[in-house]
């Protein structure tokens, strides 16, 4: 597929082809919507269904049938009539829907009718010091190149740090695997517990209960589990050593490979160019964009699907991109036959349920999302949490100056790593809450284009006449 | 409560913190009134261009004077402003294109203005190595540069309240009346007086002025740039064009800005912008004819900031037509960052004393007036 | 640091700064450069402190390499083709190589 033989206008366009992608791509072509489904990875699958037609584990025990769940889910999306394209990013969505697009290093513009966004999540910045360095992960790397390649940790010491549900899975997988994990390192703040203990009841009743103790039990038999509340990556030019405090004591370990993990958080990047609304989670400590029952958001014909519109998980995803697609049926063409929405919506209840107790469980400890000193907040333009905080307490009120001052922010990622980090520590500096500070402006291109790339957009008719006189 | 000031200043981009920081220097009491944060839309977002290169005859002595105080800009605002001065050349890509610069330059040169220099190919090629070869000369004006805009308008803010000026954030001038010998000043804060206002809104200026019915033809503009990730330097000064839109420059970081006027849709009451990519995409390839070893460059990130422009493309500075006391300082049509410093002294010395000796003949507001001679309401 | 935990598949061989590498198909650049033990990837353009593949996942911009020729391309979302050149990114990259 290369960019030239996309249509020029598609009734819709679903951006992201993890599982609220690849659901919306289904109900909607097979409604008879022309849909084109763009994903940057080489395979759809998204981040939980990575790789899912091309992974080499073959052994179904590894990854778990929650994996193996996205098989039927990708088939139902190819088979829909949906045009899904791989390799294709998408750099820019305007609020008149435009998407600008680039396969193999060729640009394209094109109209949609209607966006969904199923742009998915991305993992919290953990922002201690030595972050950087070669050696030090994130979970969902490793996680990535285990499904996606079949890769796993080997013949080094390899440290699994910090809090959240994926970290218990993904240690799990290591391990059934036959991969090497030498400590997990459990940065849950204790305190958390008095908080989610009143969302126990609806936990328990919930989907998520019998596995989460099930995984938890399967990891504490195979890993050393010490409960740490202060982290650290020491190296020069790689990791050497993790360094850990547990209670009230330092230690030091030697280490080849650090994993970190502290939960996931919407990616807002490409939502927020397009001028959508968000607002401020507390209990999730992030920015999600506001969504009505449908996921339609503030700007007209654009939804937001999946992770994206709030942290809920793979099988939320799946029906929000359902619910997302009929309205968008419903919209372009009310006489076409869509599924029941109901029976989806009580579905996504029940899944929903249950999410209170993890999110307030699994809050990360504020010294790891507010680091002080010398941390590196910024890896692209490489500030410092006390430039930051210094240029706060100077006067500087919202990201946006605080890039113009510090260039935090400006550097290719585009604050995906920063972002939260800046705001909760303006916030923390001036006293007041991360709503009120808010996030950076954010704006196209979303993904970085070379000039080459932007230069070959087909020239518009208007400049062609130019040029012909 | 009434507050009350020697003078009210509309708008803290910098011209308004400038024209704040000149009165304050000159012992007046100016309270500054910004709807967003100093900074916000055109001065904060600009190319950063420090240009006297090919400008307007009746800006020039405008922009000769800024330059004088942009080359002691750390002495007047306490910060360095990130200034570098390595010059703006003017490429000529066709010899016809060359002829016609040629004539300018001399004809500056009769009027007494010798800041613009003719370059043959050879010396665009010492000053442009990286220049394609099409190009058979250019202008160059040596002293001009580039800076660092929001940290200069902050900077002009900074020292302006530490001059003894107050400035108002987040607040919106609503309307302006007469009370008596002052104005009255209405606000989302509440009402402010005093005898003098100057009208520095930007793009939200011709609403300012229609209450003081001089309804003035501005348009809304919204130029976009677009910034390249970090690269080696490869030239020093800034380029502009003049048959096709573009100005291009590396700046001390590595990474190169690329603007030159192609329009964005402003938004101006939802400070919103919204990109056309397909003439971004114009300005690539001119970008990718002229410097070939840009092709594999790659853009992090494009913006438009909200300006206003008049439809003779010089900006409105001097005294109102109709009401005593209000002064406007607006439309700098996409150039007008550059005569910030200079522009704010010379309010300064209109509100404080009346007249200049800065020649601003030209750019009053009652060339956009029907009845020019139309007396002053009271 | 990484093993595959199966053998087999198509191998392909990339040339990463002039030594060659064995990769499979299916690999992007990060995991072939990962599988191959190979410990950074870039300095950076500000302080020129060596980095690694740090998310696989498109967003940290952390794997960035020249591919082929084009530099500033994300090592974890290419695939890698046999004949492919990687080379090691070292600070500010040279513009329009
Ligand atoms: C690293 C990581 C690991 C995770 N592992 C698990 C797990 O093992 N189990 C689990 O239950 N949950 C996991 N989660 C949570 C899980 O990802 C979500 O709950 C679920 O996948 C959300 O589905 P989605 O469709 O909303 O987003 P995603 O699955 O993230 O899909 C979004 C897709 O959009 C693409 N995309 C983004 N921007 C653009 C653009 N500009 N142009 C083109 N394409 C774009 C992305 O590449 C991605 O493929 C993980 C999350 C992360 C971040
Ligand atoms: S490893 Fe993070 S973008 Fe490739």
């Amino acid at each position: 597929m290369n960019a030239a033989d996309l249509a020029s206008t598609y009734d819709l366009v679903v951006i992201g082809g993890g599982p609220a992608g690849l659901a919306a791509a289904a109900v909607a072509a097979r409604a008879g919507l022309s849909t084109v489904l763009f994903d940057e990875n080489p395979g759809v699958g998204g981040q939980i269904y990575r790789a899912i037609a091309s992974t080499p584990l073959k052994d179904r025990a590894i990854l778990g049938d929650d994996y193996w769940a996205g098989e039927a889910l990708a088939a139902e999306a190819g088979a829909s009539g949906a045009l899904i394209v791989t390799g294709a990013t998408v750099w820019s969505l305007d609020p008149g829907l435009g998407v600008g697009v680039s396969i193999a290093g060729a640009a394209r513009l094109i109209q949609a009718r209607r966006i969904i966004i199923a742009t998915g999540s991305l993992e919290r910045p953990f922002p201690i010091d030595g972050w950087t360095l070669p050696g030090v992960m994130t979970a969902g790397a490793a996680q990535t190149a285990l499904k996606a390649q079949g890769l796993v940790p080997d013949g080094c010491t390899t440290v699994l740090a910090g809090t959240g549900p994926l970290l218990w899975l993904l240690a799990a997988q290591i391990v059934r695997a036959g991969g090497k994990l030498d400590m997990l390192l459990d940065a849950t703040p204790g305190a958390n517990w008095q908080r989610a203990a009143i969302h126990l009841p609806d936990f328990v009743l919930s989907p998520y209960f019998s596995k989460g103790m099930s995984l938890l039990q399967e990891v504490r038999g195979r890993v050393p589990v010490v409960r740490v509340d202060g982290l650290k990556a020491v190296g020069e030019d790689r990791l050497r050593e993790v360094v850990y405090r547990a209670k009230g004591r330092e230690h030091r370990l030697a280490a080849d490979l650090l994993l970190l993990h502290q939960g996931v958080v919407p990616n807002v990047n490409l939502a927020l160019a397009a001028g959508v609304t968000h607002r401020w989670n507390e209990r999730q400590l992030c920015f999600e964009p506001v969504v009505d029952a449908d996921f339609a958001t503030s700007v007209p014909g654009i939804a937001v699907a999946g992770d994206g519109a709030g942290i809920a998980g793979g099988a939320v995803a799946a029906e929000r991109g359902r619910l997302a697609a009929i309205a968008a049926v419903r919209a372009l063409d009310p006489s076409a036959r869509v599924p029941d929405a109901q029976p989806i919506r009580q579905r996504l209840q029940r899944e929903e349920r249950g999410r209170a107790f993890l999110d307030w469980l699994y809050r990360p400890h504020d010294a790891l999302r507010r680091p002080n000193g010398d941390t590196l907040v910024c890896r692209c333009e490489e500030v410092t949490a006390r430039q930051v905080r210094d240029t706060a307490r100077l006067g500087c009120e919202g990201p946006n100056q605080m890039k113009a001052f510090l260039r935090c922010g400006m550097g290719p990622c585009q604050g995906r790593l920063c972002g939260l980090t800046v705001t909760e520590l303006i916030a923390a500096e001036r006293g007041t809450t991360p709503e009120a500070v808010g996030y950076y402006r954010l704006r196209p291109p979303v993904k970085p284009i070379t000039l080459g790339e932007l230069a070959s957009l087909p020239k518009s008719e208007a400049e062609r006449k130019a040029v012909e006189r | 409560m009434t507050r009350t000031a020697d003078v009210v200043v509309i708008g803290g981009g910098i011209h308004g913190c400038s024209t704040a920081l000149h009165l304050a220097l000159r012992g007046l009491k100016p309270i500054l009134v910004e709807k967003d944060y100093a900074g916000r839309h055109a001065s904060g977002v600009n190319a950063g261009g420090v240009r006297q290169l090919a400008r307007h005859v009746a800006e020039i002595p405008l922009s000769i004077a800024s330059m004088a105080l942009w080359e002691r800009i750390e002495e007047l605002v306490g910060d360095d402003c990130g200034f570098a001065s390595h010059g703006t050349v003017l490429v000529a890509e066709s010899e016809e294109e060359l002829a016609g610069f040629r004539a300018r330059v001399e004809d500056l040169r009769l009027k007494g203005f010798t800041h613009e220099e003719l370059l043959d190919r050879r010396e665009l090629k010492e000053l442009v190595p990286a220049v394609s070869d099409h190009c058979p000369g250019g202008v160059v004006s040596r002293r001009d540069g580039a800076a660092d805009p929001f940290r200069t308008t902050q900077a002009f803010r900074r020292r302006a309240v530490e001059k003894g000026a107050e400035i108002i954030e987040g607040v919106r001038v609503s309307g302006l009346a007469r009370s008596g010998s002052a104005w009255r000043v209405e606000t989302s804060d509440g009402p402010i007086e005093a005898p003098k206002v100057v009208n520095a809104a930007g793009a939200w200026a011709d609403r300012i002025a229609a209450q003081l019915g001089e309804p003035v033809p501005l348009e809304v503009i919204a130029p976009m740039l677009m910034v390249t990730s970090r690269l080696p330097e490869f030239i020093a000064p800034v380029v502009i064009l003049r048959s096709r839109k573009l100005s291009f420059k590396q700046l001390g970081n590595g990474t190169v800005v690329i603007g030159g006027g192609h329009l964005a849709e402003p938004h101006r009451d939802e400070n919103r912008t919204v990109l056309d990519w397909p003439k971004l995409a114009i300005s690539a390839r001119t970008v990718w004819e002229l410097f070939p070893v840009m092709r594999e460059a790659t853009i992090v990130r494009a913006w438009a900031g909200i300006e206003a422009s008049m439809p003779d493309e010089i900006p409105v500075v001097g005294l109102s037509t109709t009401s005593e006391g209000v002064f406007h300082q607006f439309g700098f049509c996409g150039h007008g960052f550059q005569l910030g410093p200079a522009t704010g002294a010379v309010m300064a010395e209109l509100v404080a004393t009346g007249s200049t000796n800065t020649p601003i003949d030209g750019l009053g507001i009652a060339r956009f007036l029907p009845d020019r001679a139309r007396p002053a309401r009271s | 640091m990484f093993k595959r935990l199966v053998e087999g598949g198509t191998a392909v061989t990339l040339t990463v700064d002039g030594t060659p590498v064995e990769a499979r198909a299916g690999d992007s650049v990060a995991a072939a450069l990962l599988a191959a033990g190979i410990g950074h990837c870039r300095t950076t353009p500000v302080t020129g402190a060596p980095r690694a593949p740090y998310c696989l996942m498109g967003v940290c911009f952390d794997c960035l390499v020249t591919i082929d020729g084009v530099g500033s391309r994300q090592a974890c979302l290419v695939p890698v083709r046999d004949g492919m050149t990687v080379e090691s990114q070292q600070g500010k990259r040279e513009a329009g190589r």
